[in-house]
């Protein structure tokens, strides 16, 4: 089994940072990614196979390109294309590699798992063209495709203009925009926002683009569903209220399209934290259930939470606890003292602060307000692994369902293989709403390894029967 | 005021609940959590007869014979399947072993015939060439664990008897004609109490009656694969008990065999051990080859409390008069709904059916109980 100081799960801005900031104090670092190169989501690696010309409408590629030579210069060891599906306190992470299962071991251990996209269901999510917002910006970044045009592009956050003015700059044609918000709640966030001028202008000509080129942007408003036989044919925009459900007998109106984007905003990844019996809280601003940490990413006995997967705050704080977490950790281990810790954190925490100012402002825009779930049609499924429509959850909770884990044992909603990550949300609030519990009361999914399927045809390699460890025999 | 109370809301605390309220009793029951959310909800679901122990095999036909007919008393029929089953053995030793035990078992009414490993491979076409010798059972099924806490919540509601989920009984004090439980919502009181902890029993035992019966923490393992096209029919275990196997209606393959993880009564089941993990994957993949194809999506752990001479407890406490505990059952799935009612039939006064299993005999003194119970070692029933 290997063994390092410190592993850290997760290459994006937040673990590249852990993993120079770690090895500046000599410690001995791995990195687990299961990307073909470290980067995570905003700096994604563009393929290799892309010309020159291709990469260049990648924002953020210089940052993620500086990162990415930086750590690798760094003496960190990058176990790319490692998909961790367990660990433990000890510290053990369990991995699917590319030649088969590995346990590493570690004397500490950093969570840097970034975010997943919420996406809360409506009629037609399933046909062909419809992709989340999220991964829309992942195919433009990393493979320069732009979704078959006219696309809509609808959901809540800064993603919903980034996607648009994207797929515009990279020659595809946006349908119309269906932002979530109102004009009076961007202009509301600005004071919040002001911190980072550069990506406020960035936005605004974002939004100065998409003007020109006359795409319709509907404010308040969002897809009541997708039309379609074999693909996406049209959209059926609908108004909301403050609280984003639908405006009962309010004007909808049908547009034509080819393809949908679509993302309710991003969720923390906390299922390793979670696995590792740190206590969680659910923070709807943070971007949802969000671990119990200290200010410097502190969980636990050597044990740190950088970046999103600790509560959704940007790149920019990612890489600022990322730093944190590395000078924890270093401390911990007795790498460093404890003056010293002090004096080099102490110039990170107003930086910090400063970037989730920004980042926290963006996330409470995207914070997931009532009426979205509560709107889901009866027949609309909910959870597309097990099939399990709006319906069958409303009636596991007349039939006496509290709490999300009695939602899953009685109805088998989030048993699939993507572990319930894509529908938590969704089937959560269905719960709160109709019980009249809070989030927090109705609960959270207890995480379950393998955390990504294991493949057996991987996992059990060569063997003979003696090889098979027997537990010791209970009597007859 | 209630007849009985009733601690604990696995499949033991809700089938005496159920027949307690069925036979008149005002009964309230008090579950920490939902409903079968721990062992009751989490097992397995195999309802293989050939794997339960010797002793055990008269009641596990009658829980069998209940789970064929779980609509009649529970409302629906609980995804009861009888597939049949075969046991392998892969070595001359274990041919042995599985001769001798299946012969025990036989010897005790369950209809078990060994067949050989050609018989073996016509019955279940899924298994590998692997196998030496084979036993046969036609009773073997399954049924779905997972549904139990929905389906007993309306059979109780039906059976008028008080349900409170999310009430964790925090003490139990003994008053003149009954007892009263302490929850964060009130008192509740009764004149009865059944004590139906599953592995938290030890503690409740300790805490509310200065009794000290051990339990032997399992940690069982049980996988689940993608749903795949259908690679077997039969359930399959082997000689040694640590594997079941068997392919559920929706095509998900379910893999068992009480492999050992991480856990205790405090945090539950907390770590999945990978060793363990590979091993009864490899177990798995060895007697049905087709499964090296499959993804595993979900491995989980559920705690299963086995007294020290693993057999059951389930009788009134010496020296509480109306105090009565339920548990320690091997294979609790497919026996509980039956060791429940025999416990009720007790309680109502009622020859059991077949003989329960007094406490006594798992007692042993402890520093803090001493006084308050002695031990009687050869009083087992
Ligand atoms: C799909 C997507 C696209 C986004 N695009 C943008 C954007 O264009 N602009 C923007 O400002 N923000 C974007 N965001 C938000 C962005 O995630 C954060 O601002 C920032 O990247 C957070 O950095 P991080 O280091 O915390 O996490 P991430 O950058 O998310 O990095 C987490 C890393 O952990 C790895 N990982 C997670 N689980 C495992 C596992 N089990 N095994 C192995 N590896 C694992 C992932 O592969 C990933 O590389 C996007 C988010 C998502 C989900
Ligand atoms: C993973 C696993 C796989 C198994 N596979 C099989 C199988 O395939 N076939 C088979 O026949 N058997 C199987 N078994 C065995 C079977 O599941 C158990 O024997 C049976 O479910 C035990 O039931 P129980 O009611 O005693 O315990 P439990 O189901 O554990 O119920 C005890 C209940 O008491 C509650 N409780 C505890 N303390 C308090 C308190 N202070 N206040 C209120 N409530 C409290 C708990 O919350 C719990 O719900 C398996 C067991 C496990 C764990």
């Amino acid at each position: 089994m290997s063994r390092y100081d410190v592993i850290i799960l997760g290459g994006g801005p937040a673990g590249m940072r852990a993993a120079i900031t770690a090895r500046q104090h000599g410690l001995d670092v791995a990195v687990i990614d299961e990307g073909q190169r470290p980067g995570g989501q905003i700096y994604r690696a563009p393929s290799r196979d892309l010309q020159p010309h291709e990469r260049a409408g990648a924002t953020d590629l210089a940052q993620g390109e500086r990162l990415r030579a930086a750590v690798a210069e760094s003496g960190a060891h990058l176990l790319t294309r490692h998909r961790a599906w367990a660990a433990a306190p000890g510290i053990r992470v369990d991995c699917i590699a590319p030649d088969g299962p590995i346990s590493l071991e570690a004397d500490a251990l950093i969570l840097a798992t970034g975010t997943i996209e919420r996406v809360i269901p409506m009629p037609g999510l399933t046909l062909p063209g419809v992709i989340g917002l999220a991964a829309a910006t992942i195919l433009l970044k990393a493979h320069a495709v732009v979704p078959g045009g006219p696309t809509v592009v609808a959901g809540v956050g800064p993603l919903l203009y980034a996607v648009a003015a994207g797929i515009g700059k990279a020659g595809g044609r946006v349908a119309a925009v269906v932002d979530l918000l109102a004009p009076s709640e961007w202009a509301g966030a600005l004071l919040g926002l002001i911190s980072r001028p550069d990506l406020l202008a960035r936005g605004a000509g974002w939004m100065a683009g998409l003007r020109r080129a006359g795409v319709p942007i509907h404010h308040r408003a969002t897809l009541a569903a997708i039309h379609g036989g074999r693909g996406v044919e049209a959209v059926e925009i609908a108004p909301v209220a403050a609280d984003w459900s639908m405006i009962p007998g309010g004007p909808q109106s049908r547009i034509a399209a080819a393809s949908v984007a679509v993302g309710h905003g991003l969720v923390p990844a906390t299922e390793f934290a979670r696995l590792m019996g740190v206590a969680h809280r659910y923070d709807a601003a943070r971007g949802g259930w969000v671990p119990e940490v200290s200010e410097d990413g502190r969980a636990g006995e050597n044990l740190y939470i950088a970046g999103d997967c600790a509560g959704v705050s940007g790149a920019a704080a990612a890489e600022l606890a990322g730093s944190l977490a590395g000078l924890g950790v270093a401390r911990d281990l007795g790498r460093i003292s404890d003056d010293t810790y002090e004096k080099l954190t102490a110039r990170l925490r107003p930086s910090l602060r400063r970037a989730q100012r920004f980042g926290w402002t963006i996330s409470a825009m995207m914070a997931l307000r009532p009426g979205l779930a509560c709107g889901i049609a009866p027949k609309t499924i909910v959870c597309r692994c097990e099939d399990i429509s709006r319906q069958a959850i409303d009636n596991a909770v007349a039939g006496g369902v509290r709490h999300v884990n009695q939602l899953k044992s009685t109805t088998r909603c989030g048993m699939g293989p993507c572990q319930g990550r894509s529908c938590a949300d969704a089937a959560a609030e269905i719960v709160a709403a109709n019980t009249g519990l809070s989030r927090e009361a109705v609960g959270i999914w207890t995480p379950r390894v393998p955390l990504r399927p294991i493949p057996l045809e991987i996992a059990l390699g060569d063997f003979t029967y003696a090889d098979i460890p027997w537990p010791p025999m209970l009597p007859a | 005021m209630h007849d009985t109370l009733v601690v604990g809301g696995g499949v033991m605390g809700c089938a005496v609940a159920l027949h307690l309220a069925r036979a008149g009793q005002r009964v309230v029951l008090l579950e920490k959590g939902g409903l079968c959310m721990q062992a009751s909800g989490v097992n397995a679901g195999t309802l293989a007869i050939q794997i339960k122990r010797a002793a055990l095999i008269p009641y596990a036909l009658r829980g069998w014979e209940m789970w064929s007919d779980a609509r009649q008393w529970l409302g629906s029929d609980a995804g009861f399947h009888q597939v049949g089953g075969v046991t392998l053995a892969f070595t001359q030793e274990e041919a042995e072993m599985l001769a001798e035990r299946m012969e025990a078992r036989r010897r005790n009414g369950a209809p078990i015939e060994m067949v050989g490993s050609n018989r073996a491979r016509e019955l279940e076409p899924g298994l590998s060439d692997k196998p030496v010798l084979a036993s046969w059972c036609a009773l073997d099924g399954y049924a779905s664990s997972n549904e139990l806490g929905m389906l007993f919540r309306a059979a109780l509601a039906n059976a008028d008897v008080e349900v409170r989920e999310f009430a964790s009984v925090d003490a139990i004090d003994r008053l003149s004609g009954g007892y009263t439980a302490r929850t964060l919502a009130g008192p509740v009181s009764a004149s009865r109490v059944v004590l139906a902890g599953g592995m938290w029993l030890e503690a409740l035992l300790k805490r509310d009656f200065g009794i000290h019966i051990p339990l032997i923490c399992r940690v069982n393992q049980v996988s689940v694969t993608e749903r795949m096209p259908p690679i077997m029919r039969r359930v399959v275990g082997v000689a040694t008990g640590q594997l079941t196997l068997k392919q559920s209606q929706n095509g998900t393959v379910i893999i068992g065999g009480g492999w050992q993880g991480k856990g205790d009564p405090e945090r539950g089941g907390y770590e999945v051990i990978p060793e363990n993990l590979i091993g009864n994957l490899r177990l798995a993949s060895y007697a049905v080859p087709a499964l090296r194809k499959a993804r595993v999506v979900r491995t989980w752990l559920g705690l299963e409390g086995n007294t020290e001479d693993a057999m059951p407890i389930v009788g009134e406490l010496p020296g509480a008069p109306n105090a009565f505990v339920i548990g320690g059952v091997r294979g609790g799935f497919t026996i509980g709904p039956f060791m429940g009612m025999l416990l009720a039939q007790h309680i109502l006064g009622q020859q059991p059916e077949m003989p329960i299993f007094d406490p006594t005999r798992a007692i042993v003194p402890s520093p803090s109980a001493a006084g308050k119970t002695t031990r009687r070692p050869d009083s087992a029933s």
